[in-house]
């Protein structure tokens, strides 16, 4: 009856446990999870969210070069993603270097895109069948590495 | 080195961005296999995600949402100035799948990582990915003094189509990760003709 359970030294190669494909998903109902997470996220408050632009965790943002910035108008948070953004950089990469929530950064930015502050361009959507051209430089790209 | 275009007032050309997720269980080797390839040191993200019923064909009918705050970590490669690519690491218990529906839209593919000591904890990720139609691979993680099956045993276990590519890999080997995100790129590339 053990048997099969059984794998001592030197013995039998244990076997793999075996996926269920039939069953597929689970029926994990995530119920242990704690309730919703409530932080203050003070400088994110009143913005009106309805106008937030479609960003995306890797739209790709850059600091528009011949904007006249007034610092008075904007929060010291977004002063800081208009430095960053000298380089061209995802709205994931600003969350981790302010260590802000990806959800926050991108109502700070919907503000400086429409104050025309920052450009942000949209992923590439690899939906649409992704180009040879474009799966060809990724090659390279990481053969490079 | 002066380049054509010096009008320092010029807009810089902004690249779009492409992700690849590499998903599996806990302590798989996601983290270290994004860090083994990236070219800034893997940074690490919250994003807050509604949980809602969709996608979860066993919740039908139930409407609450909750949210929950998931750390992603992930990786840059600089394809060319008009292309960047990022790895996410995403956490691969079921629990999670909600996020992953987020995730993986727009995604080039996945890397789903198969920990040989408790392969079980990708089977969600697989489901996942087969389900969804994105273009994956299985990496099998060889960690020391852990039992190693074939691919071909772990190609079994899960049930996985010919065509999905199983590699064995060390995710602490910048080579070994560098040909498993090589793998599915072609996978992708091969998903795409056919
Ligand atoms: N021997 C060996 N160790 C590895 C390998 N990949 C990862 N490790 C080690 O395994 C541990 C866990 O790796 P992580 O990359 O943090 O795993 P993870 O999947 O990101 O873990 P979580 O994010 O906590 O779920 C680390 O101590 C790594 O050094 C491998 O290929 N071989
Ligand atoms: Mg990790």
């Amino acid at each position: 009856m053990q048997a099969h359970d059984e794998f001592g030294p030197g013995g039998i190669r244990p076997v793999p446990p075996q996926r269920d494909v039939v069953g597929g998903y689970g029926e994990d109902t995530g119920s242990e999870e704690a309730g919703p997470l409530v932080r203050p996220y003070v400088i994110a408050q009143g913005r009106d969210h309805a106008d937030t632009v479609q960003l995306d965790m890797i739209s790709v943002v850059i600091a528009a070069k011949r904007a006249e910035v007034d610092e008075m108008e904007l929060e010291p948070e977004q002063l800081r993603i208009l430095e960053l953004c000298r380089k061209p950089l995802s709205v994931a990469e600003l969350s981790a270097h302010l260590d802000i929530p990806v959800a926050v950064v991108k109502v700070l930015l919907s503000d400086l895109l429409n104050r025309g502050l920052a450009l942000a361009r949209a992923p590439y959507q690899a939906k649409s069948p992704v180009s040879r051209d474009v799966l060809q430089a990724v090659l390279d790209g990481i053969q490079r590495l | 080195m002066a380049s054509k275009d010096s009008d320092p007032g010029a807009e810089a050309p902004v690249p779009s961005a492409l992700k690849i997720l590499v998903a599996g269980g806990f302590g798989a080797g996601k983290t270290t296999l994004v860090g083994a390839v990236s070219e800034i040191a893997p940074l690490r993200t919250e994003e807050v995600m509604t949980e809602a019923s969709y996608g979860v064909d066993d919740l039908s009918g139930v409407e609450s949402k909750s949210t929950t705050t998931v750390a992603l970590d992930f990786g840059r490669i600089t394809i060319n100035e008009s292309l960047v690519l990022y790895l996410f690491g995403t956490p691969g218990q079921e629990r999670f799948w909600f996020m992953w529906e987020e995730l993986s839209e727009g995604a080039l593919g996945a890397i789903v990582i198969a920990d040989t000591r408790r392969l079980e904890t990708c089977f969600a990720a697989v489901d996942f990915f087969e389900r969804r139609g994105v273009p994956f691979v299985v990496a099998v993680n060889c960690f020391e003094g852990a039992h190693l099956y074939e691919p071909d045993e772990v190609r079994e276990a899960l049930s996985l189509n010919p065509e999905i590519p199983v590699v064995l890999c060390d995710a602490r080997q910048r080579d070994s990760a560098k040909q498993v995100l090589l793998t599915l790129v072609n996978r992708v590339a091969e998903s795409v003709n056919a």
